[in-house]
């Protein structure tokens, strides 16, 4: 037996869901596992913090002028990327142009200075990875921070790249948007290593 | 009664043959490993898995062998540690997480309408890497022996001094690179599921399967980088002379166990969470019911993902934590038996009731409900920290732990390639031999993890080669052994089951178990795109909507 069709049950309009789209929400997980991984490096050098029996100690060893000049650099790229994205919301993709590459600046001279920093430390301080449990916690987590800045000069480099070429849309782009969702989260993790290694060293308690 | 229409249907029939346009062994090959369709990627996953399943297997059998008489010589004590080693870590991560994962991979696009992953590359990348995280762990044997460090690979076990091997760095490099593979994994899945729903399904809407995969790939989110992290650590301690662990130079080997039992433990929910909802599936569909109570079962499959991140330290009663640590994990562990028991009577109510039919999926949920609960019940006596005390380090740790792996991920497992190896193939399985496969697996199973409970009260330590005869643990043990032997054909019959009806099983149709979700409104296989319209969702059982549009879901949820 079959129904007449006027007597079926109409369905209710389907309203149109407002969210995250697949690319922000893969960035937004892979961001979260990128915390987990940054966490348990910061926990290890808690852990070993003031338990080594040889120097040198982080307040003998790290120059909280130069992390400080380091941390200003990351910073300020944080600030003109959010610029160089409000300049592509407004279809300036000229300005958009100029701010990027002032990010990638900045963030290369983050890199140059941390450059500088391990110079510094390894001939001058002899602090190495295997030298005491300070030096292995430290060129860990900092390394692996400044492997990511790293990857995010590479991937805004690409990014200026493809503008130059004409190929990141007018007002809205996955790809730029993304990569300072990244750039941002980069910074985040900096300001917490600055707080802990750095400023912790000189503030008395390590 | 009302009748399909099927004009409605989402089917492509005849485009399968599209897809074997490529002819010869050579485009075959080229056309496997260079795909990015999600349905041959997770078809590759649980191919790889099934492989490391008969290594591992393997591996255990040679164990039992050595521990079939007291004071056995065949293996002798290093031989030992490198099986026990590699077992552990083959079924762990290169047979667990993979097989779910590949599951996952097929089933999840279809599942949720969308016609792949959200990134194909990125899924294909993942496979291959795991893949070569498992290859590289079992290059160590090459050179020289496979590390003896067991699983979790406890400091200071893995360092220089005592493992001047390189066995040790392959496994850390392999396990590595393949967890960099289940963290783009668990990405796409979240992508996939957050981002590329069918219209109208909405996250109160979704298979239930999805939403265990969403939870299980948040978990691993957050567990495995801080394994991933750990490895490293191990990795500069060997390769760089750095001091994580090297608890001469102050190293810590407390921290060690600390972070990997972070990861370890929510790692058993990420092997239990995807089954959970698979046999969530399973069960309403041969129950000829809805899934019972979905909201509290969503909910408790929250609260677990969540509740299982803080409670790792339970792993470590007999480390000598201060008695506040003790007490906090022994009563956050026993609190993460509230959602599981929601859970589990949630099966049961959609059980009760039911038109029953007890083909071969619904046979292994069976499997997995019954031995699921002996699982879960031990592990609340382990959780119990003075009980752990007593316990901890011997067999009845070990059967516990395969009581829930085997009884609970590896019944449920089967309970789902059961369920919809008819939709991948096109072909039935072998009712006849499912049978067989289920009862030699579950006497046998019963048979090896039984006995180990008691020989582990009886104070039989885990993980040593040989006992002494006057310990009265051989009988035990024998019977333990043959339990593995009586398991092994049910793994055979199995294998032969899903390789011989590929041709001789018969033709199973779009829907052969008459079930309401999206994968069942394709043809079988999917054709590559998985549907030609974008499907719209109006309820939890789609396909009921189709079926009964006198009587759709959408009125009563
Ligand atoms: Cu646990």
């Amino acid at each position: 037996m079959t129904y007449p069709a006027a007597e079926l049950p109409i369905p209710p309009e389907i309203a149109p869901e407002r969210t995250l789209s697949a690319a922000q929400w893969g960035m937004a997980s892979f961001l979260v596992s990128e915390v987990a991984f940054f966490s348990t490096l910061i926990v290890a050098y808690v852990t070993f913090l003031g338990r080594d029996t040889v120097g040198p100690t982080p307040a003998q060893a790290l120059s909280l002028k130069l992390a400080f000049g380091t941390t200003l650099c990351l910073v300020a790229s944080s600030v003109i990327i959010h610029f160089a994205e409000a300049a592509l919301r407004r279809g300036n993709h000229a300005a958009f142009k100029v701010l990027w590459a002032m990010t990638i600046a900045l963030g290369a001279a983050f890199l140059l200075g941390t450059a500088f920093e391990w110079h510094d430390l390894i001939t001058r301080q002899e602090l190495t990875i295997s030298r005491n449990l300070f030096g292995t916690t430290f060129y860990t987590l900092v390394g692996f921070h400044g492997l990511h800045v790293t990857a995010g000069v590479i991937a805004m480099s690409i990014v200026l790249l493809l503008a130059a070429r004409g190929a990141v849309a007018k007002e809205h782009d996955t790809a730029v948007q993304l990569v300072s969702w990244y750039w941002h989260f980069v910074d985040v993790v900096w300001i917490v290593v600055f707080l802990v290694v750095y400023v912790g060293a000189k503030g008395g308690t390590a | 009664m009302a009748t399909v229409d099927r004009s409605h249907r989402l089917e492509h029939a005849g485009s399968a043959a599209a897809d074997n346009a490529s002819s010869g062994w050579a485009d075959a090959l080229h056309d496997w490993t260079t795909t990015v369709d999600h349905k041959k990627i997770g078809i590759m996953y649980v191919l790889m898995s099934l492989v490391f399943l008969v290594i591992g297997g393997v591996e255990a059998l040679l164990m039992r062998w050595q521990l079939f008489y007291a004071r056995n010589d065949v293996l002798g004590p290093s031989v030992f540690n490198q099986l026990f080693t590699m077992h552990g870590t083959t079924m762990v991560f290169f047979v667990g997480m993979p097989i779910l994962i590949g599951i996952g991979n097929y089933m999840i696009p279809l599942m949720v309408g969308a016609r792949d992953m959200a990134f194909p590359r990125l899924n294909a990348f993942g496979f291959w890497i795991t893949l070569f995280g498992g290859l590289l762990t079992y290059l160590s044997f090459i050179t020289g022996a496979a590390p003896e460090i067991g699983w979790f690979a406890y400091a200071p076990l893995t360092e220089h001094t005592f493992d001047r091997n390189a066995g040790t760095d392959f496994w850390a490099l392999g396990l590595l690179i393949s967890g960099i593979g289940t963290i783009g994994a668990a990405v796409n899945f979240i992508a996939t599921i957050l981002g590329m729903r069918a219209p109208g399904m909405t996250m109160r809407k979704m298979p239930f399967f999805a939403w265990t995969m969403l939870w299980t790939s948040f978990q691993m989110l957050l567990a495995i980088p801080p394994l991933t992290a750990a490895l490293v650590m191990i990795l500069f301690d060997r390769q760089l002379g750095a001091h994580f662990f090297d608890v001469q130079n102050g190293g810590s080997a407390y921290l060690w166990q600390h972070l990997f039992w972070f990861f370890g433990h929510p790692e058993v929910y990420i092997l239990i969470l995807p089954v959970f909802g698979m046999v969530s599936e399973v069960i309403p569909v041969f129950s000829r019911k809805v899934l019972f109570g979905y909201e509290f079962m969503a909910a408790a499959t929250m609260a677990i993902a969540f509740i299982s991140l803080g409670v790792w330290a339970h792993h470590m009663f007999c480390v000598g934590m201060s008695r506040t640590l003790d007490l906090y994990f022994a009563a956050a562990s026993l609190i993460v038996s509230i959602p599981t028991g929601i859970k589990f009577f949630n099966w049961l109510a959609t059980i009760y009731g039911g038109r029953i039919s007890l083909a071969s999926p619904m046979l292994f949920a069976f499997g997995f409900l019954s031995m699921f609960l002996i699982g879960g019940l031990t592990g609340i006596m382990l959780a119990a920290a003075p009980f752990d005390f007593q316990l901890s380090d011997s067999y009845f740790v070990v059967g516990h732990f395969h009581w829930v792996l085997i009884g609970g991920t590896l019944f449920g497992t089967f309970a789902g390639i059961y369920y919809w190896y008819p939709k991948v193939t096109g072909r039935m399985l072998s009712e006849r031999l499912a049978v067989w496969h289920f009862w030699l697996l579950y006497i046998g199973f019963i048979l090896t993890f039984g006995p180990m409970h008691i020989s582990g009260i009886l104070g039989m330590p885990r993980r040593i080669y040989t006992y002494d005869p006057s310990r009265d643990w051989e009988w035990w043990n024998q019977l333990t052994t043959i339990g593995a032997l009586v398991q092994t054909p049910s793994y055979a019959i199995f294998v032969y089951n899903l390789v011989t009806s590929l041709w001789k099983g018969k033709p199973a149709g779009d829907d052969p178990w008459d079930a309401w979700t999206l994968e069942w409104t394709t043809s079988s296989p999917p054709p590559s795109y998985n549907f030609e319209t974008e499907p719209v969702v109006h309820s939890r059982r789609p396909l009921w909507d189709l079926k009964h549009p006198d009587d759709p879901d959408w009125q009563y949820e």
